[in-house]
């Protein structure tokens, strides 16, 4: 294109945008990080972070993430698969995302009323013998609610995958012998690993990270790292100790974005 | 691939739908009880939806929530289709990958990351935390979104057809407008329509950014649950999921439209 001015100008907007509100963010919360509460220049918060308590505090988030990363998957694959062979199934997979659209604090409301007290998984409890039990505000109905909200996201990217892929592979597996099982574990499953993959992703980071869940539900039994982050710079004022947990959870991120990235092989 | 579906395998994805469901009709139904708790179905009432709609307060949250969605999504789909172009037109490999990589880093963040950060951003920088920010950082965060909802149709049209505009003597404002603007397109309204949604359902990202002062739908939400089950709040949720459903259907029927040929030419 012959005119250069234009050319670069159109740019202009999005370079800003890059700058403004991803780098210079990221680079602002590194620095908060290094001071304290009195706004002195420490390196306090990291020493902080390496006590017990917030070490604690990190491993059972993971532990939570990972929790509901694996549940959501073990559920999603079928779903997916069994998706893929339906008819209309575009419609099919609609339908599944359509909860995903429902406001996430909606959804977890709802969980209010049916784990509550006197809700009607109660009721049902108390039906089939078992009695009332104390359902919310544990880390059950956490990891419940959590898997209710990202099934959806995590169905998404593996039902693309298993329909990008191509049917005569599995038919020619089949042709040579494999039984059904050998087909989905040396066959569909290899092939369809990015979208596990990145299922896995947009489900684990923000699980790391819902704070209004553990607020809602767990009523406070459960702080992840997104809920420390919450209380630090908007309950107790701290931004710098928030900051420093928001550093360690961006470095998490970038670990997790390396360890499941996505690379195009050609099939 | 088997075609067929055995009848557990049905019995299956029955109960998933109806896990998937099942909380929101629960929400639903209560909406329309005329007690107050949401285990007691004491007698049908539109009670609820009456005070809902007599609720000014709310009313003006709803708006606001429209407005800035409404606004953000049309800033960040015009700066994301600027932001698709350079990285398509970006000649050397790296620079494509590094716009790429800045890209995507508000998408995989966390919401809590981007809203602490985006607060103290706004702090540092003066801005008054209310509708501006609010505003500010709906745009910021759609962004990335419609560019990757753009770029695969950038990268999918053959350059040829930019050529062949170009030998017929288009300029290269006719080429845009006239060539890329409408092969793009569909990709556009998805990214419209996928910043829409965003906006409407955020949270986390406007809590940390709004000021005492302003308030969105999501926010509202989270501070009455905090204080309890209220069934205004499912009638809302009622109302709200009817909406929801409309904008899948039109959704659905513009992605069907839209839907290209095996030419890549759009029917008429």
């Amino acid at each position: 294109m012959e005119n250069k001015l234009t050319r670069n100008l159109y740019k202009v907007p999005y370079l800003l945008w890059i700058l403004l509100f991803v780098i210079i963010p990221i680079a602002l919360v590194l620095y908060y990080s290094f001071f304290d509460i009195e706004g002195h220049f420490s390196l306090g918060n990291y020493q902080k972070f390496f006590t017990p308590v917030y070490l604690q505090m990190t491993l059972s988030s993971f532990w939570y993430a990972f929790l509901i990363t694996a549940i959501s998957l073990i559920i999603a694959y079928p779903t997916a698969l069994l998706l893929t062979k339906t008819k209309h199934k575009q419609l099919w997979l609609l339908l599944i995302i359509v909860p995903s659209w429902i406001n996430l604090l909606l959804k977890a409301y709802a969980f209010l009323g049916i784990f509550g007290t006197y809700g009607i998984s109660n009721s049902f409890l108390k039906v089939i013998g078992i009695g009332q039990q104390q359902i919310l505000f544990t880390d059950f109905s956490f990891v419940f609610v959590s898997v209710y909200i990202f099934i959806p996201f995590m169905i998404l990217p593996i039902f693309n995958s298993l329909n990008e892929l191509n049917p005569t592979l599995v038919d020619a597996a089949k042709d040579l012998g494999a039984s059904k099982w050998t087909t989905f574990r040396r066959v569909i499953f290899p092939l369809t690993i990015d979208g596990v993959k990145s299922g896995c992703q947009v489900t684990f980071i923000p699980a790391l990270s819902l704070f209004m869940l553990t607020r809602l539900i767990a009523g406070n039994r459960v702080i992840t790292l997104g809920t420390a982050i919450e209380q630090h710079f908007l309950v107790t004022q701290d931004w710098g100790m928030g900051s420093t947990i928001a550093v360690f959870l961006i470095i998490i991120m970038v670990l997790i974005m390396l360890l499941t990235n996505t690379r195009k092989r050609g099939v | 691939m088997d075609k067929k579906i055995t009848p557990l395998s049905k019995l299956f994805l029955v109960i998933i739908f109806f896990i998937l469901y099942a909380p929101i009709f629960f929400l639903i139904f209560y909406s329309f009880n005329s007690g107050e708790t949401m285990y007691d179905f004491e007698g049908f009432s539109l009670e609820w939806y009456r005070q809902l709609f007599h609720d000014t307060r709310l009313f003006i949250i709803v708006l606001n929530t429209i407005v800035v969605a409404l606004l953000s999504s049309l800033f960040s789909t015009i700066i994301g289709i600027l932001g698709a172009l350079a990285i398509h037109m970006a000649k050397r490999r790296q620079t494509k990958n590094a716009l790429l990589s800045f890209n995507n880093v508000l998408i995989v963040s966390p919401d809590v990351i981007i809203g602490a950060s985006f607060l103290i951003l706004f702090t540092m920088a003066g801005v008054k935390l209310g509708f501006y920010s609010v505003l500010l950082s709906h745009i910021a965060f759609s962004i990335p979104i419609v560019v990757l909802m753009v770029l695969p149709k950038l990268t999918e049209m053959s350059p040829s057809l930019i050529d062949a505009a170009r030998d017929l003597g288009a300029s290269s404002w006719d080429v845009m407008s006239k060539v890329i603007i409408p092969y793009i397109s569909p990709g556009i309204f998805a990214g419209f329509f996928m910043a829409l949604t965003y906006s409407l359902d955020d949270f986390a990202v406007t809590f940390f950014v709004t000021g005492n002062g302003f308030s969105t739908l999501s926010v509202e939400i989270y501070s009455l649950a905090r204080r309890g089950i209220s069934l205004n709040i499912n009638a809302l949720s009622a109302i709200l999921f009817l909406f929801t459903f409309a904008l899948v259907v039109i959704y659905y029927f513009i992605t069907q439209r839209n839907k290209p040929n095996d030419m890549g030419v759009r029917k008429r």
